[in-house]
């Protein structure tokens, strides 16, 4: 069966149109930039009517060619994903197959941008990022990963073959290699980004790569938040020696090289000795501790009520926290099975434990700095004046007037965990060596890197545009929290 | 100042204090310790083994106790043989892991031999002196940093002044996005596309060296570019954003306005006016930036077979080489604490608004 090229068919008319486009794109921005240099200074100058006038010159010109340009890019990146889906399997070669196999994700995107853009004037803060093109464009590239991630994970939808077999003769061959022994021209014909060092799909193990990643990285983000919260609140608040005790401690694990953190805790000798199950244990009670002071410092003038809904929730969540560190196999074993929901397999819950304790510190000392700042401010003397409780003060006055940096900082900190965890599977820590991640993969893929480059090149950058999509992302959403 | 510089001082004496007893405590662990025994014996032994092996060579006192030996500050261990009478100790030659006859040293050996002292212990997997070990490692990553800096340093606040200069133009938008790209990309990232593109030989050229093991003696362009650009990449985009942020916070001060009115022109109004005040916000990122430099180095010396300081780190937590380990960790637990403290001193220097009485 024949290979298939990049392109295809459509490629033979869509290519020279692209490169075209992109040559004459960067030639464009090379000479705005040199252009800008000299420009005279932009002054907004009004038509009559109200509108803006546009600026002439050749400055102005080349401005106007770029925005074109830009435009004609997005079309042609657009119709190669088009051609895709419309053309039988094969017709527009890899990047074709590739859109096809994607179709979920894309209808998934395209369903979401719509539904924002519907709304977004109702949806406050998210409403407001598609207000600002840097902010959409990370968004896009987050939720083109997290919905592959899902639709791959959950539905098992996008991956063509199975990340972990083995298919013999397909050793770090070429993208578009046919696989041998099927003979249809259908899905999962080709290995459409090549094969690996161990003859495994790598276009498939990226996208479940990105499960792993999708599934660990905001989760333990999120925990690393809970940690800082409930630590940064009164440290900042109170101030005095709690403040010097805890900002030691946060320094003496900031001052931590990370790499030695993480060989000094993800190797299989302290797993043994229960150290990271301990620090589970620890770790993951700041959830609970913050969702029972949060609502009993709501309800606490109420006692009809907080009783009810501190028992449900502290139920559930106690529930969860228990069976999260109840592991067979480990120091912590006594919940029995039935009651036990679910277990983690032991690498994983090692890796989730050392990034969420990488990162808390950092959290708590940006929380500790803004609640320094907002507690002198007249709203917080006022809850005081009133006779509110300090942690009434601290997360139902405080905490939400913090919220605009907190969430830039969880955007830029995912993106941050996403390169921990690739830093964890590059150096073979953690995680199991067949594990699909994007970091383990860059690791073994680096061995015959200038001979074979596509087994190592394409985790590395679906890990780069995943985390570039979250800076963006943060920076969009910086731009728009500042605006008002 | 004196009075804030000896608190500081203090503050990072008892960090190091508490940061070396952590590592010493993780890495003696006793499945750490078996693992030791292990290896020095052959795998197939039995746990008494274990057992005899470690209190035969000191390591079955207390861990707080070996902690102080370790730093020098408790006597060292010391053992006689009771049938024939060979002496062993932690402060003998080799660690005390070769024994030494009765009567043939004539100097008592010293009582104390730890860090302090100078005495770092004896790598396992290097066989040599931990002190050597590690400063041959320090001087390789010293050349790799000193590249680093020169690249990265004027690079990102160029990148940064330009961008900050007139916040919004395009300019500012385009270096920005580089800027962003760049703090995206991780070492093992960039790295990998460096060698996938730059390093196959082309129409029989090649451009770049993808491995770096050559420039240990002699770093030519072709071996250490890759290397140095590959750690200086993810830096440089972190300094260039907090340069421009501290470029834009300045541009919009008052007495620029006052410049621009008297009619200063816009080069000397940046050049002249701003640039000092701009820099001094970057100056605490740099030194802040080295500790996580560290990181970066790392990963470097590991992707291009460079065997400097993070190359011997990965080494020695590799193969449970514990007094190496140790070593390493101290030396990177003082660089880390003495750029802080470079980077708090320097920022009193540098802003006039500051004054510590």
């Amino acid at each position: 069966m024949e290979p298939l090229t990049w392109t295809g068919a459509v490629g033979t008319w869509l290519d020279p149109v692209l490169w075209l486009v992109a040559g004459s794109l960067a030639v464009g921005v090379v000479a705005m930039i040199v252009m800008s240099f000299f420009a005279a200074p932009v002054t907004l100058q009004a038509n009559a009517d109200g509108t803006v006038m546009a600026r002439g010159g050749a400055f102005g010109f080349v401005e106007r060619a770029v925005q074109a340009l830009v435009l004609a890019l997005c079309v042609v990146v657009l119709l190669y994903i088009l051609a895709g889906i419309v053309t039988p399997y094969g017709g527009a070669g890899i990047v074709g197959a590739m859109a096809k196999r994607l179709l979920p994700t894309w209808i998934a995107l395209a369903l979401t941008f719509a539904v924002s853009i519907a709304f977004k004037r109702r949806l406050g803060l998210y409403g407001k990022l598609f207000d600002n093109v840097i902010g959409m464009i990370g968004f896009a590239l987050v939720m083109f990963w997290v919905f592959s991630a899902i639709f791959a994970g959950v539905f098992d939808m996008i991956v063509t073959h199975d990340p972990l077999s083995q298919v013999s003769g397909m050793k770090n061959e070429v993208p578009g290699t046919p696989v041998p022994g099927v003979d249809a021209m259908t899905m999962g014909a080709h290995y459409l980004l090549g094969g690996d060092a161990l003859a495994r799909d790598v276009f498939s193990r990226m996208i479940a790569g990105g499960w792993v990643v999708i599934q660990i990285a905001p989760l333990a983000t999120l925990f690393a938040f809970m940690v800082g919260i409930v630590l940064g609140l009164p440290a900042g608040y109170y101030g005095g020696k709690l403040d010097i005790v805890l900002s030691f401690l946060a320094n003496l694990i900031l001052a931590f090289p990370v790499i030695l953190l993480f060989y000094l805790l993800v190797t299989p000798e302290i797993v043994a000795t229960g150290i990271p199950s301990i620090m589970a244990a620890v770790l993951f009670v700041f959830p609970v501790v913050f969702f029972a002071v949060l609502l009993n410092a709501r309800f606490h003038t109420r006692p009809g009520v907080r009783g009810p809904v501190l028992i449900v929730v502290l139920g559930i969540m106690g529930l969860i926290y228990l069976s999260l560190i109840s592991q067979p196999g480990t120091i912590f074993t006594f919940m029995p099975r039935w009651l036990d929901l679910f277990d983690i397999s032991g690498g994983i819950l090692v890796v989730f434990v050392s990034v969420v304790f990488v990162n808390a510190p950092t959290v708590f000392r940006i929380v500790r700095g803004i609640t320094f700042d907002i507690k002198t401010r007249d709203y917080v003397a006022a809850a005081q004046t009133r006779g509110e409780g300090p942690w009434y003060i601290m997360l139902w006055e405080i905490l939400p007037n913090a919220r605009g940096p907190l969430i830039v900082d969880f955007c830029l900190r995912i993106g941050y965990t996403t390169i921990l965890l690739g830093t964890l599977g590059f150096f073979g820590l953690g995680l199991s060596t067949e594990s699909p991640d994007w970091g383990s993969t860059i690791n073994q893929g680096r061995g015959l890197l200038s001979v074979f480059p596509h087994p190592a090149v394409v985790p590395a950058l679906a890990l780069l545009t995943l985390v570039l999509g979250l800076n963006l992302l943060a920076d969009g959403l910086r731009e728009e929290s500042l605006r008002d | 100042m004196l009075r804030f510089l000896a608190g500081r001082i203090f503050t990072m004496l008892v960090t190091a204090l508490c940061l070396t007893f952590i590592v010493f405590f993780l890495t003696n662990l006793p499945p750490n310790l078996e693992k030791v025994a292990k290896s020095e014996l052959g795998a197939r032994i039995s746990d008494a083994d274990v057992e005899s092996w470690l209190g035969r060579n000191g390591y079955a006192d207390p861990m707080i106790i070996r902690y102080g030996q370790w730093l020098g500050v408790v006597p060292g261990w010391t053992r006689t043989d009771a049938e024939d009478g060979r002496r062993f100790g932690r402060c003998l030659p080799d660690n005390g892991l070769a024994a030494v006859p009765p009567g043939a040293s004539e100097m008592p050996p010293p009582t104390f031999c730890g860090v302090l002292q100078g005495d770092w212990g004896f790598s396992t997997v290097f066989r040599r002196d931990v002190g050597e070990v590690v400063l041959r490692g320090l001087a390789l990553t010293g050349k790799l940093m000193f590249w680093v800096t020169v690249v990265m340093i004027p690079g990102a606040l160029i990148i940064g002044v330009l961008a900050g200069m007139r916040e919004g133009s395009r300019l500012d938008r385009s270096l920005s996005t580089v800027s962003i790209v760049s703090t995206a990309t991780p070492e093992y990232v960039s790295g990998v596309v460096f060698i996938a593109l730059l390093t196959p030989t082309v129409f029989g050229y090649r451009l770049f060296n993808g491995s770096a093991t050559t420039a240990m003696e002699d770093a030519t362009f072709y071996n250490f570019t890759l290397p140095v650009v590959t750690i200086a990449l993810y830096g440089m985009g972190y300094i260039a954003r907090m340069t421009r942020a501290s470029m834009t916070e300045v541009m919009t001060a008052q007495y620029i306005r006052t410049a621009r009115l008297k009619g200063v022109t816009f080069g000397n109004i940046v050049m002249k006016h701003a640039l000092r005040n701009a820099l001094i916000a970057p100056f605490t990122v740099i030194m802040l930036q080295f500790p996580w430099l560290l990181n970066g180095v790392v990963i470097v010396e590991t992707l291009f077979n460079y065997k400097g300081f993070g190359w011997t780190l990965v080494e020695a937590a590799g193969n449970n080489d514990i007094e190496l380990l140790l070593g390493v960790s101290v030396v990177s637990v003082l660089v880390v604490l003495v750029t802080q403290l470079i980077s708090d001193i320097g920022y009193v220097f540098l802003n006039p608004r500051i004054r510590i009485s």
